[in-house]
């Protein structure tokens, strides 16, 4: 992890930034704190930090509102605060140019990893992917040949299925909204079809997953999306 | 039997009538007997020397007709200012009844009692206006002409030859708290009107000039002095039967008056109500409804519904008969009631008619014993051009029947032609009664006597001898004739009337059977909205109309619940008519005589005489109009509706008070458990964190682990509990609304499984949910806390390292999924509790959770339709299924 990259928290609940302050410093982070939205969209065009976490639930602005402002101008990764029980303003966050997610309370070693696996994308966004091939511990994905292969053997993907795929692989490790998918491979105008998204999912688990019945790789974020899981 | 002493009850009456008069306002009225004679005036006057005692004064409406001497009197009074209005075209200006009762003056001043409200006002009449402003405790003087009183208008036209068609009820003027005479001599009044003192609208020039004839001026002074003295009579006797002077009692007359359909019935009504008032004697009006009244044409019909109506209006109580001899049943219920006089009309029939008949009013003055018998002539209306197109109408349907007559007379003659050379020519005449027989069970006694006269001739012609040839060649076939004729008459008679009473018969068993169909769909149904709509439909087909229900709002005011709204023109004028009939528990509009202009008819849901609600009847047909037996069915129909309605009502609010007390008590041992289980796991955090601050550098390394995983569980259980108690929440205020999409019971199952993987700490799980089951419609979040709180649950209650197992099957068309253990298993007695809130598995050292997790199980499983149990499994454990609809239901 690159010393001293900045973290901006938009954050008004003081007891919330009194531990991640220390948390994100004691790994090698430098901290940023705003109180209110509009502190936090100033100090993100001066101070440029690595990774915002933004508190969806700000009193002078609503988050969905700063992460639309955010993106107006920046792709610098942003995690999303939320409440466990909003559901829709997670989605939204997500489907409003968030990079993920977290529900309070969470643990400090899943915000790191969250931290961890936006960063990297971010990396490799950057520096184009050049890296053709994705390999887990069970299958692998060959970009360039199209072809997947799990434990040795090859395996025949439909075009959907191998669409679907490829785009978790792109954001492996990140959640990606089932409005986000639908969008993406079965192009606008698909929002609601849900149904054939799962059953595409339920198809790759049954090809890809060692024991499909409890998916270790392709999880489901309940509500909102999928997860292909990468470490 | 006549009472000597006031009963209990009507001084009862007497003495709640006098609350009710306290708190309303008193209403004064200023009674003349023409335009002119000083009215306004002398309730300026009046009013004057009221604000002079210092209450407070406000002039509602007053007409001063731009007088000088009334002008004055107005100058320097507060002015309510008059409420404008625009109709087709025209700007009207009314009295403002809101502005005035939100003014709330100690007395207000209403000119003209009669009026008519411009159209788009709340009250049709100002009467209306008035009683409102008495409703709210505000005196009242108004003005008053004695033409418009209802009791009298008939007189006044006939004297005056002006019909007045602004009529008030006479019970306003009688429930007035005072009348005041305003008199002037006929001459002074001629005078002042020759002086151009008296206001007269322009239009109405002409007949104004006949109106103030002298001699009509001093008719209609009379009339107005003979209201008033009535009044103070009443006075009189009122104030003695308060103080229970018996001396001076009125021995009691009771008069009965009967009422038909001929319009002259209207007067005779007046004429009864005018001896019954004079006589301070009880009345009833009696319609007998005899066999021949079944061909009375509707518009007659419709006559003697509005003469009874008319007669209720005055006061009288009202019956209908049915028998088939007018006189016997007049007799016998008058002696029942202990009548003493009996109004009728006096015949109208031809001097033939009058010569060889008697009248049923003969019979009556014959039969009537000791009671007086007054027949009155009705005034000759022009209802003979209405008769004459009853019996135009009349006639065209009978044509057909005398075809038919004609028609079996000839088959008849043919049948009898053939068989005559082998039968006796008297055997022919049975031939002939069957065809009369036939014909008269088919068409009225008109066809059917015409059959048996035609058959004689027939017979005549035909065989008799000499035949073809009406001549007889023996005498002694001319007495066969005859009393042939005579059977067939008996026979057409006789055949008529059992057919005329099966057809009523039929008529009440329709109608019997159609009010016995709402009423057993009634009481099959639930809910105000349902029933409402049960009975629009029932009464839209019975009726053939269209129909609308309403159901009054929590302010009292009527709105429409049920029916199509677009077949009524529901303006301000319908909702007031309708609020009308719901006011005052009666039947208004089309075919009754209140409003009758009204495009519907308006019937109040009377509950045990509480209006719950109305209705409004419309025709499909708008020339129907209402007989009588449907009045009475539609009467019958709104009070089982209104029956049903009243009870729902009243079940729903039981429902609800027992519903609030079980919240009630819920909520407080809710608050009991949850204070318990939040405080512990805060003690817990808030001790460790203590003891670490304080004390931390001298702890063991491994102690202030110890702590802090302390710290760390209790949080967790306090975030479960805290989330637990919002779902519950949730669930209970019917917040949550599952999002049904098809999902894998296998993928479900499996993000579950995925969220409490690492408290299974190694257990066997055995997944057992076949991939290839359907997709099946749920929630896929809610189902699946479902499960994870199912494992969490397993997992607490079962020793560490046995195994558990999900198991999916399609059984029965529903999804049933089932967590299941090795466990100690579920002792019986707590299995129908296990869903309870707060309940707690029988353990004692339970880890955390208040109680709530398989309560929320169930409201999921529960919204979802499906349904979820707990039994314990062959072999040792415990099982917990839930079931899943494979389509979506309907919740509840």
């Amino acid at each position: 992890m690159a010393e001293g990259q900045i973290i901006l928290i938009i954050e008004d609940e003081t007891p919330i930034r009194r531990f991640l302050k220390p948390a994100l410093e004691s790994h090698g982070f430098k901290v940023v704190e705003a109180v209110t939205a509009e502190e936090g969209l100033s100090l993100a065009a001066s101070h440029q930090p690595a990774i915002i976490l933004l508190d969806l639930g700000l009193p002078d602005m609503d988050g969905l509102e700063v992460l639309r402002r955010l993106r107006e101008w920046t792709t610098i990764p942003i995690i999303v605060l939320t409440a466990r029980e909003k559901e829709k303003d997670k989605i939204e966050g997500l489907d409003a140019g968030a990079d993920d997610y977290l529900t309070k309370p969470f643990d400090i070693g899943e915000l790191l990893a969250r931290i961890r696996v936006a960063l990297r994308h971010l990396q490799r966004v950057k520096q184009g992917d050049k890296d053709p091939l994705f390999e887990t511990k069970d299958f692998e994905v060959n970009l360039a040949s199209r072809t997947v292969k799990a434990r040795g053997n090859e395996v025949h993907l439909t075009p959907h299925e191998y669409d679907l795929l490829v785009l978790l692989v792109r954001h492996a490790g990140k959640v990606v909204t089932q409005k986000q998918i639908l969008k993406e491979i079965w192009g606008p105008g698909a929002d609601d079809q849900t149904q054939y998204l799962r059953l595409y999912i339920h198809q790759l688990r049954q090809k890809l997953e060692p024991n499909p019945n409890r998916p270790h790789y392709f999880l489901t974020e309940p509500g909102v999306g999928y997860r292909l899981k990468y470490e | 039997m006549n009472d000597k002493r006031p009963n209990p009850d009507e001084l009862l009456s007497r003495v709640q009538a006098q609350e009710r008069k306290a708190e309303r306002g008193k209403l004064k009225i200023f009674f003349g007997f023409s335009p002119g004679v000083g009215k306004t005036y002398a309730m300026l006057e009046a009013a004057r020397t009221r604000k002079a005692e210092g209450a407070r004064v406000l002039i509602g409406i007053v007409e001063t007709h731009g007088r000088k001497e009334t002008a004055a009197l107005v100058d320097g009074m507060e002015i309510l200012s008059p409420r404008e209005l625009v109709y087709h075209g025209t700007r009207l200006k009314e009295f403002d009844l809101d502005a005035a009762i939100q003014a709330h003056p100690d007395l207000l001043l209403v000119d003209e009692l009669a009026h008519t409200n411009a159209e788009g006002s709340r009250h049709l009449k100002r009467w209306q206006d008035v009683q409102e402003l008495l409703d709210n405790g505000i005196d009242v003087y108004t003005t008053l002409n004695v033409q418009h009183l209802e009791s009298v208008n008939d007189i006044v036209a006939q004297i005056t030859r002006v019909v007045v068609r602004e009529t008030l009820p006479d019970k306003v003027v009688e429930e007035a708290d005072d009348v005041e005479l305003v008199d002037l001599p006929p001459d002074d009044l001629l005078k002042r009107l020759s002086e151009g003192k008296v206001y007269v609208p322009e239009a109405a020039q002409r007949a104004i000039e006949n109106f103030f004839r002298k001699g009509n001026l001093i008719a209609l002074r009379e009339i107005a002095l003979r209201v008033t003295a009535d009044r103070v009579g009443q006075q009189v006797q009122d104030y003695r039967k308060d103080k229970s002077i018996q001396e001076t009692w009125p021995t009691s007359d009771r008069i009965l008056v009967c009422v038909g359909p001929s319009p002259s019935s209207a007067n005779l009504i007046r004429s009864a109500h005018r001896m019954a008032k004079s006589l301070r004697a009880d009345w009833i009006a009696v319609y007998v409804e005899t066999r021949k009244a079944a061909g009375l044409s509707e518009a007659a019909r419709l006559r003697v519904i509005r003469h009874l109506r008319l007669a209720e209006q005055l006061g009288a109580e009202t019956a209908t008969l049915s028998g088939d001899n007018f006189t016997e049943e007049v007799l016998s219920y008058a002696r029942d009631r202990n009548v003493t006089k009996i109004f009728v009309g006096k015949p109208q029939g031809g001097l033939f008619h009058r010569l060889f008949f008697l009248s049923p009013v003969d019979h009556l003055l014959r039969q009537s014993g000791e009671i007086d018998v007054y027949a009155t002539k009705g005034e000759a209306q022009p209802a003979p051009v209405e008769k004459r197109k009853n019996s135009a109408i009349k006639t065209e349907v009978n044509w057909l029947g005398y075809g038919y007559a004609v028609l079996t007379v000839a088959i008849s003659t043919a049948a009898a032609w053939v068989l005559f050379p082998y039968v006796d020519l008297s055997n022919l005449i049975m031939l002939y009664l069957f065809g009369i027989l036939v014909i008269s069970s088919r068409q009225g006694l008109g066809p059917s006597s015409m059959a048996s006269l035609l058959s004689v001739v027939a017979l005549d012609f035909f065989f008799v001898p000499p035949r073809f040839s009406f001549a007889v060649s023996d005498t002694q076939y001319l007495f066969v004739f005859l009393v042939m004729f005579l059977v067939g008459l008996a026979i057409s008679n006789s055949t008529v009337r059992i057919r005329q009473q099966a057809q009523i018969s039929r008529l009440r068993e329709r109608r019997t059977a159609a009010l016995y169909a709402l009423s057993r769909e009634l009481a099959s149904t639930r809910g105000t909205q349902e029933l409402l709509e049960i009975a629009v439909k029932h009464i839209s087909e019975v009726f053939d109309s269209a129909v609308i229900a309403f159901l009054p709002d929590d302010n009292g005011r009527l709105q429409v619940r049920c029916g199509n709204v677009a077949d009524f023109h529901l303006g301000p004028k319908e909702m007031g008519v309708a609020h009308w009939a719901y006011d005052l528990g009666q039947m208004v509009g089309k075919g009754t005589d209140t409003l009758p202009g009204t495009d519907a008819l308006y019937a109040p849901l009377l509950a045990s005489g509480v209006p719950v609600g109305a209705l409004g009847v419309k025709p499909y047909s708008p020339e129907k109009l209402w007989i009588p037996e449907q009045m009475h069915l539609l009467e019958a129909f709104a009070h089982q509706t209104a029956l049903a309605v009243s009870g729902d009502q009243l079940e729903e609010k039981q429902k609800e008070t027992q519903m609030q007390m079980e919240e009630e008590k819920l909520r407080s041992s809710l608050l009991s458990s949850v204070s318990h289980d939040l405080r512990t796991p805060l003690a817990a955090i808030t001790g460790s964190i203590s003891s670490l601050l304080e004390s931390g550098q001298k702890l063991a390394p491994s102690t202030q682990k110890d702590l802090l995983e302390n710290i760390r569980d209790e949080s967790e259980r306090l975030e479960r509990l805290v989330h637990n108690l919002l779902e519950m929440t949730k669930i209970e205020s019917g917040g949550v609304h599952p999002q049904r999409e098809p999902q894998y019971p296998a993928d479900v199952v499996g993000s579950a499984v995925a969220r409490i993987e690492d408290k299974l700490e190694g257990r066997p799980l055995t997944i057992d949910v076949p991939a290839d089951l359907p997709m099946v419609p749920m929630d896929g979040l809610l189902i699946e806390q479902v499960l994870v709180n199912l494992l969490d649950n397993a997992l607490k209650y079962t020793p560490e390292k046995s195994p558990l197992e999900i198991i999916g099957r399609i059984e029965g068309g529903e999804l049933c999924l089932s967590v299941e253990d090795r466990g100690p298993g579920i002792p019986e007695a707590d299995i129908p509790k296990l869903f309870d809130k707060f309940y707690r598995g029988p353990q004692k050292e339970v880890r955390s959770g208040a109680g709530l997790g398989l309560s929320i199980c169930k409201g999921f499983v529960e919204i979802h339709g499906g349904t979820i149990w707990a039994e314990n499994r062959p072999g040792g454990g415990a099982a917990f299924k839930f079931t899943m609809p494979l389509s979506v239901v309907k919740r509840g």
